[in-house]
């Protein structure tokens, strides 16, 4: 392994920090949400104790140095995956970032059932009963509930890719499922649940064939491997800040000049517009356009300072250790038996997001026994219930590693599932 | 804290063998409650026996928590009246509200007063209340209750 781990754990105060009665703390839950290092904590810290104030109004010195730092951090992040400045919106969340795409589709199909007026609307944006949307069975509710309700206000047919036992999407009929009705295909780069990397660049390619715009939710992707956005060939890519050491309250939404030109706005108000009277407003172009009101400042700036953190190590590098840990993690898991791993079981085209059923036993009592060892997991559904559905279970219990995580952690882990059967006395 | 506080005997055993498990043949009223945070499932079916008293059937998928504790809400409430029942369910919310503090009434719960650790869990509560949430839906459902309780799920 090529992560001095031992050094990086060092930079993250909480991880020192024990649990239930003492116990050493095992953070195994970065799929959720990652551990912040004094880097980006200083950062941010840093920002408001010498240059805060509003961005992009006023005239003063403080507003000026604000404005200077909240753009910086928007070229530093743009820079982390290959993308100019102007392309990068910041939204709250991805999950924002979701909606600010759905709602794209759907204002531009109220605007133009209301007749827009003087406003040029963007066909491919405007939706009719007879069009469709695709994704797929693994997709997070966050990439499935907005196009479900998009579908509702426009009649609309949402289809999806179907997933093979190993969690690998179906993808034997993509010339059928994305064909010349489709106008939108969001897919995740990788499966927060399954772990799978799916091959986005041959999807990208397909919805474009048939004009569709082409979407990649890239939440578990972007802070765990190199991503390029030019080799993805998303139209559209969004991540949220605090799954790569950032904090919370900032997600990044990638979008084409092109793309984002044509499509209508999200959130109005403030700081969005170009001129506005009383009857009606034009907007600012993108990124502002998507950025009504007092923008996310300081998550910007810490979230710079997490890219920089990550660049130094290097995200081959990140990827690389995280490899190793999922190699790891799949030869301990598979060696107890019992245990049952829901996603691919190689590391072949497949991250670190690892879940796993235990026989006999429900997630929420593992991932008790778990925690009371100090070992922090997540059990449920992962905001995935219809990929649980296809597997036909309930919940797993996922483990998903990160930069400060080593072998031991794994196995302290694994020690925990066996202890479970004990406890619950259902080992085989 | 350790983990037999949480995981009492009582639950354990009502866990591996539930009590009045199944669904009746023709209920008066029937609830089905998930807790969407983990995807638990559970089905609560009330109608009344040829004594007078609650007849019970449920039947779902979930963790130890939820289902030991559905199991011990049957067993609890079958063959009482539907205001005994009520006062159960409160005394059962109240014990999880306590945060671990306070004597839950053995007299009154029984059983179920094993879950008083699972109030320390605040992640557990929500398994602990979704089969009596459930009883109190199809208690409504049925008619046998009226919809004017002030409690609401936490
Ligand atoms: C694949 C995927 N998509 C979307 C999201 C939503 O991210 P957020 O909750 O930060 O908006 C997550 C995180 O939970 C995720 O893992």
């Amino acid at each position: 392994m090529s992560l001095d781990v031992v050094r990086i754990k060092k930079d993250f105060p909480l991880l020192s920090r024990t649990v239930r009665d003492g116990k050493e703390l095992v953070y195994l839950d970065s799929g959720a949400t990652s551990q912040k290092p004094y880097q980006v904590l200083d950062a941010e810290r840093a920002f408001y104790e010498t240059s805060y104030a509003a961005v992009h109004r006023g005239a003063h010195a403080l507003a000026e140095e604000a404005t200077i730092h909240y753009e910086d951090a928007r070229s530093a992040i743009a820079g982390f995956i290959g993308a100019a400045p102007s392309n990068i919106v910041f939204t709250k969340n991805a999950t924002e970032a979701l909606n600010l795409c759905a709602y794209a589709f759907s204002n531009a199909t109220s605007l133009s059932r209301q007749g827009a007026g003087s406003r040029s609307i963007d066909p491919r944006f405007i939706l009719k009963p007879s069009d469709s949307i695709v994704i797929s069975e693994m997709e997070h509710h966050a990439n499935l509930v907005p196009w479900q309700e998009l579908c509702a206000k426009t009649g609309a047919t949402l289809r999806w890719f179907s997933l093979d036992d190993e969690g690998r999407l179906d993808l034997s009929n993509m010339d059928t499922l994305i064909d010349s009705t489709t106008k939108v295909v969001s897919i995740v780069h990788q499966s927060n649940i399954l772990g799978t990397v799916n091959p986005v660049r041959a999807i990208m390619d397909r919805a474009h064939e048939v004009g569709a715009v082409g979407i990649v939710d890239g939440c578990q992707s972007v802070p765990h491997m190199p991503v390029d956005i030019a080799s993805v060939g998303a139209d559209l890519l969004m991540w949220s800040g605090h799954k790569m050491l950032g904090p919370t309250g900032i997600g990044c939404l990638y979008g084409t000049s092109e793309i984002l030109d044509a499509m209508p706005p999200f959130l109005t108000g403030g700081s969005m517009i170009e001129m506005v009277s009383i009857e009606t407003s034009t907007f600012a172009p993108a990124p502002q356009k998507f950025e009504a009101g007092t923008p996310m400042v300081a998550q910007a700036v810490g979230l710079a300072a997490g890219v920089r953190y990550l660049e130094e190590i290097g995200m081959d590098e990140v990827a690389e250790h995280e490899a190793a840990l999922t190699d790891h993690t799949l030869s301990v898991l598979t060696a107890i038996p019992g245990v049952r791993i829901i996603g691919p079981s190689t590391t072949f085209e497949r991250g670190s997001t690892i879940s796993f059923v235990v026989d006999g036993l429900h997630p929420h009592d593992v991932g008790q026994v778990l925690d009371n060892l100090g070992v922090a997991v997540r059990v449920g559904h992962h905001c995935a219930w219809p990929t649980c559905r296809r597997f036909g279970v309930p919940a797993t219990t996922r483990i998903s590693p990160y930069i400060y995580n080593d072998e031991s952690d794994i196995d302290r882990a694994a020690a925990g599932i066996i202890a479970a059967q004990e406890f619950f006395g259902v080992a085989p | 804290m350790n983990l037999e506080s949480l995981y009492q005997e009582i639950i354990l055993d009502h866990y591996k063998h539930p009590r009045g498990q199944g669904l009746l043949d023709s209920p008066l009223g029937s609830a089905h409650h998930v807790n969407p945070t983990c995807g638990d499932e559970l089905t609560v079916q009330v109608g009344v026996g040829s004594a007078g008293g609650l007849v019970v059937g449920y039947e779902g998928q979930g963790c130890s928590i939820s289902q030991a504790s559905a199991s011990v809400m049957s067993e609890l409430v079958s063959g009482h009246s539907v205001q005994d029942a009520e006062t159960f369910r409160l005394a059962f919310i109240e014990m999880m509200h306590a945060k671990g503090t306070g004597e839950p009434d053995e007299e009154v719960l029984g059983d179920a007063v094993a879950f008083a650790g699972v109030a320390k869990f605040p992640a557990r509560i929500k398994c602990a209340l979704l089969g009596w949430m459930a009883l109190q839906d199809a208690e409504i459902q049925s008619g046998l209750l009226t919809n004017q309780s002030e409690e609401h799920s936490p």
